[in-house]
């Protein structure tokens, strides 16, 4: 990694984390649709990395929304299963052919590209609101969690990631 | 051995996901049984610091509504002084008020971060152990009650709100010393739950609930809300009233801080009773 990527890492973690606790958190749309844009810091991190480098930077966001959301430790978690599970989805999304260097995410079509979010979205909110409730007595009311926030973050993070997306080069 | 190194090495990423699944997992448990963590909270100096100043400059919208509130409880706080020095006419001069005598002290402090989306919400306010804020103690709002201090940093404080799972206070209907236990179950922020009332006791929907004596953390009297609808529980002996809010748990700004002097005393005489109720 190039030292200009090094520091647009370190900035987009600041950002989204800053967004996300002091705008997401407190939209509380219907009383409990918060959505959660910081899942974009799995998405756009580069492919070709030290996995065990992204292991520990997904944990150490995941961690410090936690801390601001006195959430211990449900969003580390979460986190920390979609960016163990990102190569298995991203070959489930775009085929073999991520694998080869030429490979660049902005050059797949859209559908692909929002499967590839949708299912991150989709495990991520899974196992958060899952140890949120932490009993399954309540069944429905984390499912009725799970579909509607998932609905909310999709549609926030399809926005963010057109609006900044990266420019081809 | 050599085996075990290239097993390792193979699966180092798993492991390595496993091994921080763990360390979640530990909080999650810990936070699911006992109190949150004493240092990883939004109640440190690092993002307590910066809910402060994203507050300090969202405070300004709110000024308005957050004055004419005010107003409106001073002019209720002011209606019942007067009326009382009418009512009792009681000499002014043979009343002495000694402080160190109040049986309650009060702190006003703001919230600096609001939270009732989840289903074990936590507050914080900004005031700290610097105030003389200490665990255990009760937070109330103009139009009723928001929760207990649960951590406290030097500057600012963590207050787990009645909206929040763990939550167990004690309440009575209001001309009754009827009491129960008002809790939350986490499906709408607007209504709590109050159980343990018997079925022997007339109710009315819109009856009002206050705080009960038993509480060793806040005064009696403080209204909390009005029942929305009458349910019997599982076991058909008592109720299980849902309790609409006085407040609007979503838009609060200014509270107090209730801390009861006589509390170590009160705790010491009730430390044999083990299924003290707050």
């Amino acid at each position: 990694m190039s030292s200009t990527n090094y520091l647009i890492t370190i900035f987009r973690f600041t950002v989204l984390v800053l967004v996300q606790v002091l705008l997401c958190n407190k939209i509380g749309f219907l009383g409990f649709i918060n959505p959660m844009i910081y899942i974009l810091f799995i998405y756009w991190y580069p492919i070709k990395q030290n996995r065990a480098v992204f292991l520990l930077i997904s944990f150490l966001l995941g961690f410090t929304i936690d801390i601001f959301s006195d959430t211990l430790a449900f969003h580390s978690a979460a986190t920390i299963t979609i960016a163990f599970l990102r190569p298995t989805i991203m070959r489930f999304c775009f085929g073999v052919n991520f694998e080869f260097q030429s490979f660049k995410i902005n050059t797949v079509p859209w559908i692909q590209k929002i499967t590839f979010l949708g299912l991150l979205i989709f495990i991520h909110h899974t196992v958060f609101f899952t140890l949120e409730v932490f009993s399954f007595d309540n069944f429905l009311l984390i499912l009725k969690k799970i579909v509607l926030v998932i609905l909310a973050s999709l549609l926030l993070c399809t926005l963010f990631s057109s609006l900044f997306s990266i420019k081809k080069e | 051995m050599q085996q075990i190194i290239n097993f390792i090495f193979r699966n180092k990423i798993l492991l390595l996901y496993l091994f921080l699944l763990l360390i979640a997992m530990g909080f999650t448990i810990q936070s699911h049984s006992y109190h949150q963590s004493k240092f990883f909270n939004s109640a440190n100096w690092i993002s307590g610091g910066i809910y402060k100043t994203s507050n300090n400059i969202s405070d300004y919208f709110n000024l308005e509504i957050e004055n004419e509130k005010l107003v409106q409880e001073n002019i209720r706080l002011k209606n019942l002084l007067y009326n009382r020095a009418y009512k009792e006419e009681q000499v002014i001069d043979t009343l002495l008020l000694d402080t160190t005598n109040l049986d309650y002290t009060i702190v006003a402090a703001k919230i600096i971060k609001n939270s009732y989306s989840l289903l074990d919400n936590y507050i914080t306010l900004n005031k700290g152990a610097k105030h003389g804020i200490k665990q255990d103690m009760g937070v109330i709002t103009p139009n009723g009650i928001l929760g207990i201090i649960e951590n406290t940093s030097n500057k600012f404080s963590r207050v787990q709100s009645i909206l929040n799972r763990r939550s167990n206070l004690n309440a009575k209907l209001k001309n009754t010393e009827n009491f129960g236990s008002l809790i939350w179950n986490g499906k709408d922020y607007n209504t709590v739950q109050l159980i343990d009332i018997p079925r022997r006791i007339p109710l009315k929907v819109g009856d009002t609930i206050l705080t009960g004596a038993a509480s060793s953390i806040f005064p009696e009297n403080i209204p909390i809300g009005s029942i929305k609808k009458i349910d019997l529980d599982v076991s058909k002996s008592s109720y299980s009233l849902d309790i609409q809010l006085f407040n609007d748990m979503t838009n609060i700004k200014n509270v107090y801080i209730i801390n009861n002097k006589n509390r170590t005393e009160l705790e010491q005489l009730e430390a044999k009773n083990s299924n003290v109720q707050y």
